[in-house]
């Protein structure tokens, strides 16, 4: 089949980018020509400000170097300028340097020409001395400046002019930053972050002239650019002058060749334009009326675009809520939303001005609108999560100032030494504890890999990839190598996978919604982009099947991971351990014998009492287990799932001179009725007949604690990675009360938690105060989940010791047995 | 010289699945994508070992348990970013019957 032919007017990240999107979906249905009016490849734009410092080369900011478009099939010309889209011939001309021009055909085509930056229109502004920043030719002409002359003036004080003034004053001038505006950097920051920022930077020798118009720039009788005057009358000399007065959105070709343009090419949700052969991506185009100047959102366009492109037509770019993570020579800055407050918001401030540290949150009507940090940025990620989601902060509104950690009651995270500022560890520093990644090796893979989101540092490094308590610490280390670049995932919006653009969310809705039954069912129902799936949706979609429709759904054993799968979990070398269930932490003589005797007889190497009060035999092959299960005669204790685990005891009042409850019976009761319950991830227990809670309810999934006058219930608590303390739900008197509220409560989390969402992060999305709504306050749901749940677990069976066909359990023989040693065929 | 051996009806292979097939110190994993296409690796993840029969299976790749790494199928090779390889052996279906060569 003849190839279509895309043309690419544009050779910088927004277009490039659009391209590798493309070219994963659909990498055979376009001939695609590039055509960039630099003479370099595509190379990360971000990062010339660390040029320009003397901090990275050239050579290392090239995102994709000539081999990548040969490899790729793409021809690429560059220092070619498309000087006219011919529409109704369908094809583009393009001028070199000497003026010759050429004609290329094309089906689709793709603006992507980013923004021009906006030169103050004085005379003077066309003197040699006096440019932009915008490319690498800009950046070689302030490095080579930089050795002849001496005295350099940034016209704009925005974090472009910033960048570009410490950049010349590294590199030995005499920098005077001229800005119109009361203070810098007046889009990111409020006037009290902004006199910190400025004298920050003063002391590091930058000079500021404020409030200042600039009239015109003076020549010398060489014709060089040699002063610059101001409206005021005031003249100061200036041997080089940098315009980072502001971006236009580079649109005039569009213009000329008849598209609607307003401040941008504008396009629509698909990143079309008026003309449907034509789409437009970055920096100059126009969405809903935005042109945006981060990284984050273009790629985003891109990647929506490159769908488009392809022909799949179901991505929708509704646009971006951006905020700023910067790091300006030095100090860390985060803005986002409204942070300048005004009629009918308030303002929390704080203020520690010999500490360099400033925080502002504005809030309107219960909910964070806006933010500004100054200094420590730390938190920066969560207001914005707060911002985004709208979450009514009207219950942590004192706490809201001292952050994440203090609000939520984070005791910790551990596997970093303790460090919570990346900017203070040296790069021998470790930074995952999972994986062994020091922070050195990070930022080496963000430079040369040219890396920008969280998920690439954990591809790529691993770091941040297994228990993600040093997420907070790796984005720190993307804001402070990438800068202005870096955007922090938005979880709300995050898809469930590569496999789909929908999210945890819509996904459970659909699923309910449309009645859908089995994996086939979403695949095609939902638009899969894969045949079926991948590691990461396929347990998560059979979990949502089998929890949102019990009994109706099927369930795929091979859609499980192997743990499940097999009833025990694999450890390092294969084999796997078995973890027989012991109610409340309760056994008996005999079953120990059974345990020990089977511990001897298929020489199982180490057996071990675990924390969830059982005994873990560990080092059984995969063959034994269905021997090993037969002659323990003990119930599987599922330790291996994604479901409840253990409901640990104190001894209580049956022996405990302290009880003022039945803590043990009351575990059991509370075990035997979740047996076998299948929950987005694992689920813990404890029961305590006092309050000294030596059972550890304190920080369980659901805690049940005894009082004299009955049982208090907290939830959402979790003992591992970032322990966290478990919140008050309510107290009540009866023990068929602790079963209906714990089942109601575990059942609502199986129903609306995401996979892979602890109790705990399930109650930090919702609100512990709509739980209690749900739970407490409405008795006829409390008692409508209670009894879905009763129903779900209705007919469970014990995998260790029943298998009835059709109930989604792997045969023995195929799942435990290798097949016998092959025969040679005749 | 490797020779065709009989290794066991396609059926009793699960659909997305794999069985084991004892082999000198390192089984072989035969695996059976949703498509009915088998494919036959060393039952040994280039990166610390594990056992890629205990992966979920996708399209043509399988998840190796241990640690996440992609696998594609038809190569041994791991998905980029990671590096690295796992012996593969010529496999086929034949009248309902895998094959495997040795």
């Amino acid at each position: 089949m003849q190839k279509q032919k895309l043309v690419v007017v544009g050779n910088g990240m927004a277009g490039i980018r659009t391209v590798e999107e493309l070219l994963k979906l659909a990498p055979d249905l376009y001939d695609v020509t590039v055509f960039g009016a630099e003479p370099h490849p595509n190379y990360n734009r971000i990062l010339l400000s660390p040029v320009l410092a003397g901090e990275m080369t050239l050579a290392d900011i090239v995102l994709n170097d000539l081999d990548w478009y040969k490899g790729n099939g793409i021809t690429l010309h560059t220092s070619k300028k498309v000087v006219k889209i011919d529409r109704i011939g369908r094809k583009v001309i393009a001028e070199d340097s000497t003026g010759a021009t050429m004609e290329t055909g094309y089906d689709r085509l793709l603006l992507a020409t980013g923004s021009v930056p906006f030169m103050l229109p004085v005379p003077g502004n066309d003197l040699p001395g006096v440019i932009a920043y915008r490319d690498i030719a800009d950046t070689e002409a302030m490095i080579a400046t930089a050795l002849t002359h001496k005295h350099a003036v940034v016209i704009g004080g925005g974090l472009l002019g910033l960048e570009a003034a410490n950049g010349l004053k590294l590199r030995g001038m005499d920098v005077t930053v001229v800005h119109l505006g009361e203070w810098i950097m007046e889009r990111q920051l409020d006037k009290p972050s902004a006199d910190m920022l400025q004298a920050s930077l003063e002391s590091k020798g930058l000079k500021f002239l404020l409030g200042k118009q600039t009239e015109m720039l003076a020549a010398n009788a060489a014709g060089r650019v040699c002063s610059i005057r101001f409206k005021d009358g005031a003249e100061i000399p200036a041997d080089l002058v940098v315009m980072a007065a502001g971006i236009r959105p580079n649109s005039a070709l569009a213009e000329a060749s008849g598209l609607h343009c307003q401040r941008g090419v504008v396009v629509s949700d698909t990143l079309q334009t008026f003309d449907p052969r034509i789409y437009a991506v970055g920096e100059c185009a126009a969405h809903r009326g935005i042109a945006y100047g981060l990284v984050a959102p273009l790629f985003e366009q891109a990647k929506v675009c490159a769908n488009h492109l392809a022909q799949m037509g179901i991505s929708r770019y509704q646009g971006s809520v951006t905020s700023t993570k910067l790091k300006v020579t030095g100090v860390d800055v985060f803005s986002a939303g409204n942070f300048t407050g005004g009629d009918g918001t308030e303002d929390i401030v704080l203020y520690d001005k010999s500490g360099g540290i400033y925080k502002r949150l504005v809030i309107e009507n219960d909910r964070l609108v806006g933010a500004v940090l100054y200094g420590d940025t730390g938190d920066g990620g969560w207001y914005f999560q707060l911002l985004k989601e709208g979450r009514d902060v009207g219950s942590i509104r004192d706490h809201l100032m001292f952050g994440d950690a203090f609000t939520n009651n984070h005791v910790g995270d551990v596997g970093h030494a303790g460090n919570s500022k990346a900017a203070a560890m040296n790069d021998e520093a470790e930074v995952c504890g999972c994986n062994g990644v020091c922070k050195g090796t990070i930022v080496k893979a963000i430079r040369e890999k040219g890396l920008f989101t969280l998920d690439d540092v954990r591809k790529h490094t691993k770091a941040s990839s297994s228990c993600g308590s040093c997420t907070g610490l790796v984005e720190q280390i993307l804001a402070s190598t990438i800068g202005g670049a870096y955007q922090a995932a938005d979880r709300t919006t995050k898809p469930m996978c590569g496999c789909t653009a929908l999210t945890h969310g819509e996904v459970r809705a659909e699923i309910r919604g449309q009645k859908l039954l089995s994996l086939d069912d979403v695949f095609a129902t939902l638009a899969w982009h894969t045949p079926d799936g991948c590691a990461t949706c396929r347990p998560a979609l059979n979990y949502y099947l089998i929890s949102t429709w019990p009994h109706e759904a099927k369930d795929d054993p091979q859609s499980r991971f192997i743990n499940e799968r097999a009833h025990a979990n694999i450890q390092k070398d294969g084999t796997y351990s078995v973890v027989p269930r012991m109610w409340g932490g309760l056994t008996t003589p005999d079953e120990l014998r059974r345990i020990a005797n089977v511990a001897e007889k298929y020489h199982i190497p180490t057996v071990k009492v675990t924390g969830g009060q059982r005994i873990d035999l560990l080092g059984v092959k995969k063959e034994d287990l269905p021997a090993v299960w037969k002659d323990l005669d003990m119930p599987s204790g599922h330790a291996y799932g994604k479901s409840i685990r253990t409901v640990k005891t104190c001894v209580g009042t049956e022996h405990c001179r302290f009880g003022t409850q039945q803590s043990m019976s009351m575990g059991v009761a509370l075990e035997k009725m979740l047996f076998g319950m299948w929950s987005p991830h694992k689920v813990k227990l404890a029961v305590s007949g006092c309050p000294r809670n030596c059972s550890e309810a304190g920080i369980k999934d659901v805690g049940v604690i005894g009082v004299d006058s009955g049982w208090e219930l907290y939830v959402a608590g979790n003992g591992g990675i970032k322990t966290e303390v478990a919140e008050f739900l309510c107290k009540v008197t009866t023990r068929e009360e602790v079963l209906e509220y714990s089942a109601a409560f575990l059942q609502l989390y199986r129903e609306e938690g995401w996979y892979l969402e602890r109790t705990v992060h399930y109650v930090q999305r919702v609100g512990l105060d709509y739980v209690k709504q749900r739970v407490v306050a409405d008795a006829d749901n409390r008692k409508a989940l209670h009894q879905r749940l009763l129903y779900a677990l209705q007919g469970v069976i014990d995998p260790w010791r029943e298998r009835l066909p059709g109930d989604g359990l792997p045969q023995l023989a195929a799942e435990f047995t290798p097949l016998p040693v092959p025969v040679e065929t005749i | 010289m490797s020779t065709w051996h009989k290794v066991c009806r396609l059926e009793e292979i699960p659909l997305r699945g794999s069985r084991v097939v004892p082999h000198d110190e390192v089984s072989i994993a035969v695996f059976r994508t949703a498509d009915d296409e088998v494919f036959a690796l060393r039952d040994a993840c280039p990166h610390k070992a594990g056992p890629l029969s205990q992966g979920i299976v996708h399209g043509h790749r399988v998840t190796c348990p241990l640690h996440g790494w992609n696998i594609e199928l038809s190569s041994g090779e791991a998905c980029a970013p990671d590096e690295g390889s796992t012996m593969t052996y010529p496999a086929r279906v034949e009248n309902g019957v895998v094959l495997l060569a040795l």
